[in-house]
């Protein structure tokens, strides 16, 4: 009979016990909660799939949701090419190097909810640096608590100075691995800008593009702190993207079947687009 | 068609990299640029191809200044030592690239690339992409692009260094085929005696950012103008020791001593540094007039056709490559013989005196 060493369960189970109570006891638990109906004193009763179902039909959910998309592309579609850009116009040897990368990792160094205060003191119309500056030296009629183009317009210019240096910095560790001799021999072909660009410079950033993207996609996603700092929300419900109407649903209205159902379908969102970008992205990959 | 340097220097900050360099560079042979890592071998190729200016002095190609002249105006190709192809091109789209920017017509580029192609047997791999092909593939296709291109200087920066054993061998026989009858200035550095003395042509000798010696490869071997140039055209290194010369007798100490003959024998007495191949020095004896001595052996290699021994003379380490498989025993004495005619003899100043 072939004996079993079984002490190699032990070597498996400080990461089983990590990954239970990091992820899955805290992920059943909203699961229980999805397909339960309570009425308080700690009864439930089974509901099945009815949450989901709601959910998914409800037009608060719909509506959320398509603000949530539309705030993911405009960051991606800013942050991406923007960051790209400065991290191509940024040094790569010299003095200026450290001062550049300093600069560019500042704002990340920022706790979120401080930077939701200080895009909210920054931009109120009568003391705030930039809303006083648009509204009486400008002379825009700047108010995000009252229009929801302001307001939309601040969340956004907030994200990408929050982030865009993630993207900076990512592509700029692309850039210097390239060895010299690849721009050398570039410049000895008479290779446009544009070709060193296009056939050097891009593929070998695209490993670290994919990252910076799925990155970007995941936080812009699921982010909650800055804008709901910044806006809480509003004005009325044009900045409320789909985390902050779930904190609504599940600690104010303490909704907690619908809560649960609709954490289960986001997290769902997420998982899928994060796996799309990421296989059409590395479809390709040759290195 | 050939390249002039003329008193070409360049210095980054308070360094100088290459020193006052003068060389007439001649197409049809290769010219090669031996010197150790660090010696400015890349430095010099960098400014013959346009990519670092330089500070002072001036390039000629064929009688006309290109000092100024961007890369690629110059018409040339470098070849480094890692395998540079664009990485998400094929094969065929690497070696046309220069061609498409030169803006050539498209049977013509055809023609060439396929021509390129065939001399490095690249024709199968046409439309494959780089990371696709082995490291020797790669290389291929890197002196390909040169080869399509036609270029009037074709640099190569170390090309077989990242090779292994065997295709570099290869492609060290190929390659003086390959840029034969093309008209092309061809400059190749290394950093191996042995590579030089294999591809024949000319050779400079480099040595902290200047020339120390230029001329065909297999004479400066032979008759290395200074001690400098003996030592970098030497591997293993060569021997060197002090002696003093007294009537028809050279004294080396050690108790060391033998008759001069040859041209030696008419040197002034005084101070000389003698200089001896390690070829030259052998565990058995080549025949009379040999030096004995005997030293402790410290390291031995063996490579199966050769054995080097480093041994203990005095103060000095010797170094003595002798063919076959002797049985040395470290941190034994073991007796050498050193053959004088062979010996190289250098005034004070570090000059060949015979």
């Amino acid at each position: 009979m072939r004996k079993v060493n079984q002490r190699g369960w032990f070597f498996v189970l400080p990461v089983l016990v990590l990954v239970a109570f990091n992820a899955l006891v805290p992920m059943m638990t909203v699961v229980n909660y999805s397909v339960q109906e309570t009425f308080g004193n700690n009864q439930f009763f089974w509901h099945g799939l009815g949450w989901f179902q709601d959910i998914l039909r409800s037009e608060r959910f719909h509506a959320a949701l398509g603000r949530q998309a539309l705030f993911t592309f405009l960051i991606l579609v800013i942050e991406v090419p923007l960051g790209v850009i400065i991290a191509l116009s940024m040094p790569r040897k010299g003095f200026w190097v450290p001062v550049c990368l300093v600069t560019m990792a500042l704002p990340m160094l920022i706790p979120w909810n401080v930077v939701g205060a200080m895009w909210n003191i920054f931009t109120l119309p009568d003391i705030g640096l930039l809303g006083y500056f648009l509204n009486h030296v400008v002379g825009i009629d700047y108010n995000m608590t009252r229009s929801p183009f302001a307001a939309w317009a601040t969340i956004i210019a907030m994200d990408v100075w929050h982030w865009t240096s993630l993207v900076v910095l990512l592509c700029y560790a692309g850039l210097v691995s390239i060895p010299d001799a690849y721009y050398q021999a570039a410049k000895i072909d008479g290779a446009s800008n544009w070709s060193v660009f296009r056939y050097i410079q891009l593929p070998k950033m695209k490993q670290v593009l994919t990252i910076a993207v799925l990155l970007r996609f995941m936080d812009s996603f699921n982010v909650y702190t800055e804008p709901f700092v910044l806006t809480g929300g509003g004005p009325g419900n044009s900045t409320t993207l789909l985390s902050i109407d779930l904190v609504k649903i599940a600690l104010g209205q303490f909704d907690l079947g619908p809560a649960a159902a609709m954490s289960l379908i986001y997290f769902a969102i997420t998982l899928f687009v994060s796996w799309l970008f990421y296989t059409l992205m590395t479809r390709n990959d040759t290195d | 068609m050939a390249l002039e340097l003329q008193a070409v220097t360049k210095r980054v900050g308070q360094v100088t990299h290459v020193k006052e360099t003068s060389l007439v560079l001649e197409p049809g042979r290769f010219n090669v640029l031996l010197g150790e890592t660090g010696s400015g071998k890349t430095s010099l190729i960098k400014l013959m191809a346009g990519l670092d200016r330089i500070a002072s002095g001036r390039i000629l190609m064929d009688g006309q200044d290109v000092t100024g002249m961007s890369p690629q105006k110059r018409n040339i190709s470098l070849v480094h030592q890692f395998f540079v192809n664009y990485p998400h091109m094929t094969v065929f789209d690497n070696i046309a690239s220069p061609l498409r920017v030169a803006g050539l017509p498209k049977s013509e580029i055809q023609g060439r690339v396929e021509a390129a192609a065939d001399v490095l047997q690249l024709r199968p791999m046409l439309h494959r992409r780089p990371h696709e092909l082995s490291g020797g593939q790669q290389q291929r296709t890197a002196l390909a692009r040169a080869i399509a291109k036609e270029s009037t200087a074709v640099f190569l920066d170390e090309p077989l260094a990242n090779l292994d054993y065997k295709l570099r061998e290869e492609l060290r026989d190929q390659l003086p085929e390959l840029f034969a009858g093309r008209g092309a200035v061809v400059v190749y550095a290394t950093s191996e005696p042995a590579e030089a003395l294999m591809l024949g042509g000319r050779t400079a000798l480099m040595q902290d950012g200047h020339v120390t010696q230029f001329g065909p490869t297999a004479e400066i071997y032979r008759h290395p103008n200074t001690l400098t140039s003996a030592r970098v055209f030497s591997d293993p290194p060569i021997n060197a020791a002090r002696v003093t010369k007294k009537g028809s007798r050279v004294e080396m100490g050690h108790g060391l001593g033998w008759d001069v003959t040859g041209a030696a024998a008419g040197l002034r007495d005084g101070a000389y540094t003698v200089a001896i191949r390690p070829n030259y020095v052998l565990p058995t004896s080549p025949g009379a007039g040999a030096v004995p001595m005997t030293g402790t052996v410290q390291i031995t290699e063996l490579s199966g056709s050769e054995s080097t021994a480093h041994f203990r003379l005095g103060s000095d380490t010797w170094v003595s490559l002798a063919p076959g498989v002797h049985p040395y025993r470290v941190g034994v004495d073991h007796r050498f013989y050193m053959d004088p005619a062979h010996c190289f003899y250098f005034a004070p100043d570090g000059a060949l005196a015979a």
